[in-house]
């Protein structure tokens, strides 16, 4: 105990120092979305040129701040100065940012904003904060992701880390759930369930032997705020899972992550062995008699695994499927003893509660849906990336202020992933709480939030999300197996233009059937893309079924590719790129385009588009 | 490889199958897919029947049983990625080298996957090759791509 609070205090003094260095720092995102933007590149470059300059500076890799389409992010703080932040750095611009800014304090290019200070201009330049894609935003969860090094354990620690958990030892299970209690803070996995309720139950249940599983296997395509939040701040998570543990006297924590993200797996293992070294986890947890051995456990690639019961028939060996509850895993769980299963950010969010108190946590968001939510704010929106806000936000605050709108038209967004639906422009103004999206025919889900427009076809989408619940369906109970196939089937039916005029209805009556009768959530839920869409958007449905036509020109069988005459300057792109040879042409006059010989793979629609003389020389009718 | 493999099996405990998975993660990541051999080590380390093995195996995307090529492209095939453009990359992949998902060239130069979601959406559609992920793709770029790979 006296040994973390002296560890505590030079971590303090240490990022204190940091925020005031004596020489030039440079942080580089270096998440993910940060590293397939270009992140590895920049980092290395930025050592090339500090070498070869001779210019003396520290180097600190952090994790996502959110913003994507600004990757890679770079701040420079020079001594003196704020930390400045550089947006969309490639090589070609450090070399002109670099060196001047480093020796200079000023360069061509201007930064995009400044982090820490007083949120008062500083030179010019605004506080990142006031971004259009932050201003509205609400960073409890997110607080750390991209501001600490998150293999840094004093950063985390300097920052208010480990507080709660030294709450949580000092209030003893019963109070840490009062706590949570009081946050009403509610599973963020997106069934809404009450996370107290769920402590208290495996708390309460008899038996001597408790497991926790933390469930990382975020399997929902379009979604990935926990990958971002584990490669942003892992220790924030390890800590809630602490107290989770201790709340209800687990002697073991598992940790459920899916292999596609190794990149957060290995941060969890780093924050882990220095926990382990300063007494965080182990034997006596700061010299408490509480003792907690952390494990992870890498999923193996299935969807239905995100269900507790196939979540704990994976981490026993086992194929992932579910079984029927009760019993629940709070009574009987993994090899049969209680076991109580959390989402990631629902035990993120535990630590701050703790350190900052159910009360003041449940200040935010709505009546019944209390603090904030990510959410991957992602498809045709024009700023994409990890958000946070209070709960009860409108859609279109986050899709119109926060995301800066669709290029195109707006048609839909999609919540909750493939057991979520699609809502229409109606629905624009309902605000994100977990009754509101389920009234309205969608769920919370974990955060995944589509944004659709006028390119994209809504039939092409439910089948999107058929095609994916049919095959991650594990296939025990037949009406999820056989009905969500027979559901893809008449989906393709309707997007290849072979419907006939009964298919809408057998769909609807299939979609009712799978949602009563199938076992676990996946089932359940699975239709509801298709039910949604029949819903909102009928007319595009019959425009297939009755005209054949798809008004998003995304189902390939009712598309046919054609050179516009007038359009087309015979500049040769589109017959380069062509695999097929079905464009032809001699150079400067318009081209022909071969039906018979073309495949659709649109490489040619697009080179076209990147070309500014020819505009949209190839069109899709 | 059968040395390879006891180096693995004899990190776990015999006969707790709880490590099934792990061991198989273990044994795809030293020789790329999952050998017959493999499974026959592992089954007499287990004390489980090789059909147990593979039912478990096979119900897992992750789990290879065929030779991998010396690239492995993985096509995200996520919702982000599909509204923008995911599966003309798909096809056109098809067409340019000429194999579907869990298939390797004849020149063993590419294998294929797709997969569910790489967690990059914001910058969809997303392609990954070996460990580098590659964003903001269209036809037109992956096929420069491709051609950098030998």
């Amino acid at each position: 105990m006296n040994d973390f609070q002296t560890f505590r205090e030079k971590a303090v003094k240490e990022y204190k120092k940091l925020q005031h260095p004596t020489k030039p720092v440079i942080y580089i995102g270096m998440g993910s979305c940060g590293l397939a933007s270009g992140a590895g590149e920049v980092w290395q470059k930025t050592r090339e040129i500090l070498d070869r300059d001779k210019i003396k500076a520290d180097m600190l890799k952090v994790g996502c701040i959110g913003p994507c389409y600004l990757e890679p992010f770079l701040d420079i703080q020079i001594p003196g100065s704020p930390r400045m932040s550089f947006n969309n750095v490639t090589v070609e611009k450090l070399e002109k940012l670099l060196p001047s800014f480093l020796l200079n304090g000023k360069s061509k290019i201007k930064p995009i904003g400044y982090l820490g200070g007083n949120g008062e201009a500083h030179e010019g330049i605004k506080s990142l904060w006031e971004l259009p894609m932050l201003r509205g935003q609400e960073r409890i969860v997110l607080r750390n992701c991209g501001i600490i090094d998150p293999e840094n354990i004093g950063h985390y620690i300097a920052r208010g880390g480990f507080e709660g958990l030294l709450k949580a030892l000092k209030k003893g299970p019963q109070g840490v759930i009062g706590e949570v209690k009081t946050a009403g803070l509610r599973g963020r996995g997106g069934a809404g369930f009450p996370t107290w309720k769920k402590w208290q139950l495996c708390h309460d249940a008899p038996g001597n032997r408790k497991f926790l599983i933390c469930n990382a296997d975020e399997g929902d395509p379009g979604a990935f705020m926990n990958r971002s939040l584990m490669e942003g701040d892992p220790l924030s998570l390890l800590e809630g899972m602490i107290i989770a543990a201790f709340a209800i006297r687990a002697s073991t924590a598992y940790i459920y992550i899916r292999a596609e993200y190794p990149l957060a797996i290995e941060r969890l293992k780093i924050a882990i062995s220095q926990m382990q070294k300063h007494g965080l986890l182990g034997k006596n947890i700061l010299g408490s008699d509480y003792s907690l051995d952390m494990r992870i456990k890498e999923g193996a690639g299935a969807f239905v695994c995100g269900e507790e019961t196939a979540l704990i028939a994976s981490i026993e060996g086992e194929r992932g499927m579910p079984r029927s509850r009760p019993p629940y895993p709070a009574s009987s769980g993994l090899w049969g003893h209680p076991t109580n299963i959390n989402n990631v950010e629902t035990l993120a969010t535990v630590s701050t509660v703790l350190r900052e108190g159910g009360k003041w946590f449940a200040g935010y968001g709505s009546e019944k849906s209390k603090g904030t939510k990510t959410f991957a704010l992602v498809g045709k929106v024009r700023r994409t990336g990890l958000i946070e806000v209070p709960m009860g936000t409108t859609l279109r605050e986050i899709i119109f202020d926060i995301g800066g709108g669709t290029r195109k038209e707006f048609k839909a967004v999609q919540t909750g992933g493939p057991s979520g639906g699609c809502l229409s422009k109606e629905f624009l103004d309902l605000p994100v709480d977990y009754e509101s999206l389920s009234g309205a025919g969608s769920i919370m889900g974990s955060g995944g939030l589509i944004i659709m427009d006028d390119d994209t076809c809504m039939v092409d989408v439910a089948q999107y999300f058929l095609r994916f619940t049919s095959v991650e369906s594990c296939g025990k109970c037949t009406p999820c197996r056989i009905g969500t196939k027979r559901m893809v089937e008449i989906l393709e039916k309707i997007t290849s233009g072979d419907a006939e005029p009964g298919d809408i209805q057998a769909l609807k009556d299939l979609a009712v059937t799978v949602k009563e009768g199938s076992l676990c959530g996946l089932g359940q839920t699975a239709p509801n893309p298709v039910l949604t869409t029949l819903k909102y958007f009928p007319e595009e449905y019959e425009k297939h079924v009755v005209d054949n036509r798809c008004p998003a020109a995304v189902c390939r069988e009712l598309v046919e590719y054609n050179v516009i005459k007038d359009k087309c300057t015979g500049c040769q792109r589109c017959v380069d790129v062509c695999p097929t040879e079905a464009i032809t042409g001699p150079r400067s006059e318009p081209h022909y385009l071969d039906a018979e010989k073309c495949i659709k793979c649109r490489a040619c629609y697009e080179i076209c588009r990147f070309d500014a003389i020819a505009g949209d020389a190839i069109t899709i009718e | 490889m059968a040395v390879s493999i006891i180096a693995i099996t004899s990190k776990y405990a015999p006969g707790d199958k709880s490590n099934l998975i792990a061991i198989l993660q273990d044994a795809q990541k030293k020789v790329g897919y999952i050998t017959p051999e493999a499974v026959d080590k592992i089954s007499g380390h287990l004390n489980i029947s090789r059909s147990q093995i593979y039912g478990v195996a096979s119900f897992y995307s992750q789990f290879k049983f065929n030779p991998p090529g010396r690239n492995s492209i993985k096509i995200c095939l996520g919702t982000a990625c599909h509204v923008q453009g995911g599966d003309f990359l798909l096809n056109a992949l098809n067409s340019e080298i000429g194999i579907s998902p869990n298939e390797t060239t004849e020149d063993e130069k590419f294998d294929l996957d797709r997969v569910a979601c790489l967690g990059c959406c914001a910058l969809a559609p997303v392609i990954m090759v070996n460990d580098a992920i590659f964003s903001n793709m269209s036809v037109v770029k992956m096929k420069d791509l491709l051609d950098l790979y030998e």
